[in-house]
């Protein structure tokens, strides 16, 4: 009953896997700041997934653990990022990344 | 049951990931990555982390993307303007990232050493006094570390929130 | 199968009484607010105006359904589906009453009982201001969006020490479930003390409930943190734009956030269906006592009536309580309606509580709602939670 009900392994990996790729393609060709941010998170979403996986698959907790660090990391990035963010619109009132290509002025 | 409920969340989590990439408007990349971590918090509680799906729930979707619409909404960013690609990139892009994931795919496949599959029920160690357990006696150390890095966050947040920078 | 039927019959009656219970929460707000500000309050529509949510219903139904012009309308027609449906799902974790025997087959008066409860009622909470903040937004218009970042913002900052408090109560019980938690809670002190949380050694949480009550009030955005709705300066905030039946949706998810809110902190604090002193001193008569009493109040005024109608309807009304007074000396009933009425008893009081402040407390402004959260209510909620953990620490065995 379980065997036949139960899902692979690796389709957990294979998903992680292509929701990696699309957080890599979004980083790459968003044009927005905010957006490239978000697509950073999605890549770290995609790794929690990974740890959990590999949890279930070793039962150990570490796993878990280690995705619960990722998020506490996510938090403290999220919180520095965005208020970079806002210095940067306040400075240079756009969040178009194409824009901020010099380091000072 | 847990292959359906698997492919109905894996599929919402990859269309929402799609979104996220192809919209325009950053309102709308945010609201399809809370799709994204919602349903990835379904896929936790099937895989038995019951503490950690709460947790995304409450950290990931709760707190910083409402920072992040917060963000959106008071900048009122637009949607972005289109820069000038190149031809190369519009024309190999997404075959060349299909044929990458295949090849993922393909390596995740062979390289597994065949295991059981994956079933509710199967690993009943993501509760959260378990957790809690492993996190203050074994990750103490990482575990205190990280209340510094957020204090460090937090500092770093107020200083440049300032209007001087 | 038989699992699924019971599943399906307690979630049509919970979704029906919980509806039911926010229409009617509306005419109870206007009729206090009412009597509060020296009214009559509703009192055209049937006797004392008890069909005036029927008659609200039908308004909003056939009102114009407006959607403006430059909204953006997929997130304008998603905000007021998402505020609904979250506002919805968080009863579904929490209980009412213990397990009871109805036609043979034993069960709980709860939908589901989840190992994590408390911590999905907390997520759902945390979800359920993207509701408002894109509703804030899609309407694209300045009071909307105004409203809508205040919301985010006042929501997000009252969040922590709402979770900060609640995490004092499960230091105490040692679980995240609903049910055990209340269970913790069972027994007496001295035998009439109850051992609810808010007297609960070896740290009461009264001043847990107090602060939990105050970060409900901004969860829920009721006065005086209503900031995201103030009247007086933003029209009507998030919901500005909306009409008809979205703006009934948000109307609802609002009273169904304030009954959860209150049915939570019931469990939480008050020790849920646990009665107030012992069974041997005789609470189980109290809700006779309290309906016979109701009864009797009715049928003093319907003998001497202020209005000609009084004398009609209020014997009606003393009949009815009468009849709920008997419905608690059934054998059969008793144990699944007492502990109802206590469950039910306290969240009513609490949702009193939620009207009484409304009545009576003006609003706060936006930056005294920031600096009260994070430089008095985030403090006094860790002082709180530290305390609780030095003494749960030090007398655990």
């Amino acid at each position: 009953m379980q065997s036949m009900t139960s899902v692979p392994l690796s389709w957990y990996l294979i998903l992680s896997a292509i929701l990696f790729a699309l957080g890599v393609a979004g980083f790459v060709i968003r044009r927005n700041l905010i957006t490239v941010f978000m697509s950073i998170e999605l890549m770290l979403n995609a790794v929690n997934l990974s740890f959990i996986t590999f949890s279930y698959q070793l039962k150990q907790v570490d796993g878990h653990i280690f995705s619960f660090f990722v998020m506490v990391v996510a938090a403290a990035e999220a919180a520095v990022g965005l208020a970079i963010i806002l210095a940067i619109f306040r400075n240079r009132s756009s969040l178009q990344i194409d824009d901020i290509s010099s380091m000072k002025y | 049951m847990d292959a359906i409920l698997f492919l109905i969340f894996a599929t919402i989590a990859v269309l929402c990931a799609i979104n996220l990439v192809v919209q325009k408007h950053p309102i709308s990349s945010a609201l399809s990555l809370i799709g994204v971590m919602a349903s990835l918090a379904v896929l936790y509680l099937l895989l038995g982390g019951e503490f950690l799906a709460a947790v995304q729930l409450i950290v990931y979707a709760g707190a910083i993307m409402v920072l992040f619409v917060f963000v959106i909404m008071l900048l009122n960013a637009g949607a972005e303007r289109r820069s000038n690609r190149s031809l190369m990139a519009t024309l190999f892009g997404v075959p060349l990232l299909a044929a990458f994931l295949a090849l993922v795919a393909y390596v995740i496949q062979r390289g597994l050493p065949p295991t059981e599959g994956v079933y509710f029920g199967g690993f009943t160690q993501g509760t959260p006094r378990a957790i809690g357990r492993v996190l203050f006696t074994q990750y103490l150390l990482p575990f205190e570390v990280t209340s510094v890095l957020i204090l460090i966050a937090i500092i770093g947040a107020v200083v440049l929130a300032r209007k001087e920078i | 199968m038989e699992f699924y039927i019971i599943t399906l019959v307690k979630a049509a009656l919970i979704a029906f009484v919980l509806l039911t219970a926010a229409a009617y929460l509306v005419w109870l707000e206007r009729k206090v607010l009412a009597h509060i500000q020296l009214r009559l309050g509703p009192s055209r529509v049937g006797p004392h105006g008890l069909l005036q949510p029927l008659a609200d219903a039908v308004k909003l139904l056939t009102k114009e359904d407006l959607i403006p012009r430059d909204a953006h309308k997929p997130f304008y027609l998603l905000a007021p589906l998402l505020a609904v449906s979250l506002s919805l799902i968080s009863i579904s974790v929490i209980p009412f009453g213990p397990e009871v025997e109805i036609f043979g087959y034993r069960t709980y008066l709860q939908l589901t009982d989840l190992s994590i409860g408390v911590l999905v009622v907390l997520a759902v909470s945390s979800l359920s201001v993207y509701g408002v903040a894109l509703a804030g937004w899609a309407s694209n218009s300045k009071y909307s969006l105004l409203g809508g970042l205040r919301s985010s913002a006042q929501m997000v900052s009252y969040e922590l020490p709402l979770a900060i408090t609640v995490a004092a109560p499960l230091l105490l019980a040692n679980t995240l479930s609903f049910r055990e938690l209340v269970d913790s809670q069972a027994g007496y002190y001295f035998g009439i003390i109850p051992r609810w949380n808010i007297f609960q050694l070896p740290m009461p949480q009264i001043f847990g409930f107090i602060i939990f009550l105050i970060a409900a009030f901004a969860e829920t955005n009721r006065v005086p943190f209503d900031l995201p709705e103030a009247e007086n300066e933003l029209v009507a905030g998030f919901h500005t734009e909306y009409s008809s039946m979205k703006f009934a949706a948000f109307f609802t998810a609002e009273y169904i956030n304030i009954m959860t809110i209150c049915c939570v902190a019931t469990l939480l604090f008050l020790g849920g269906w646990q009665p107030l002193f012992p069974a041997q001193y005789g609470s189980d008569f109290v809700p006779v006592l309290v309906n016979l009493g109701a009864a009797a109040v009715a049928l003093y005024h319907g003998l001497n009536p202020a209005r000609p109608k009084d004398r009609l309807t209020l014997p009606v009304v003393a009949a009815v309580f009468a009849g709920i007074a008997l419905l608690f000396l059934v054998p059969f009933l008793k144990p699944i309606l007492v502990p109802l009425f206590w469950f039910a008893t306290k969240t009513g009081l609490l949702v009193f509580v939620f009207i009484w402040v409304r009545g009576t407390l003006p609003r706060f402004r936006y930056d005294q709602l920031m600096k009260f959260a994070w430089t008095f209510l985030f403090p006094v909620a860790l002082l709180n939670l530290l305390a609780t953990s030095f003494l749960v620490a030090v007398t655990s065995k």
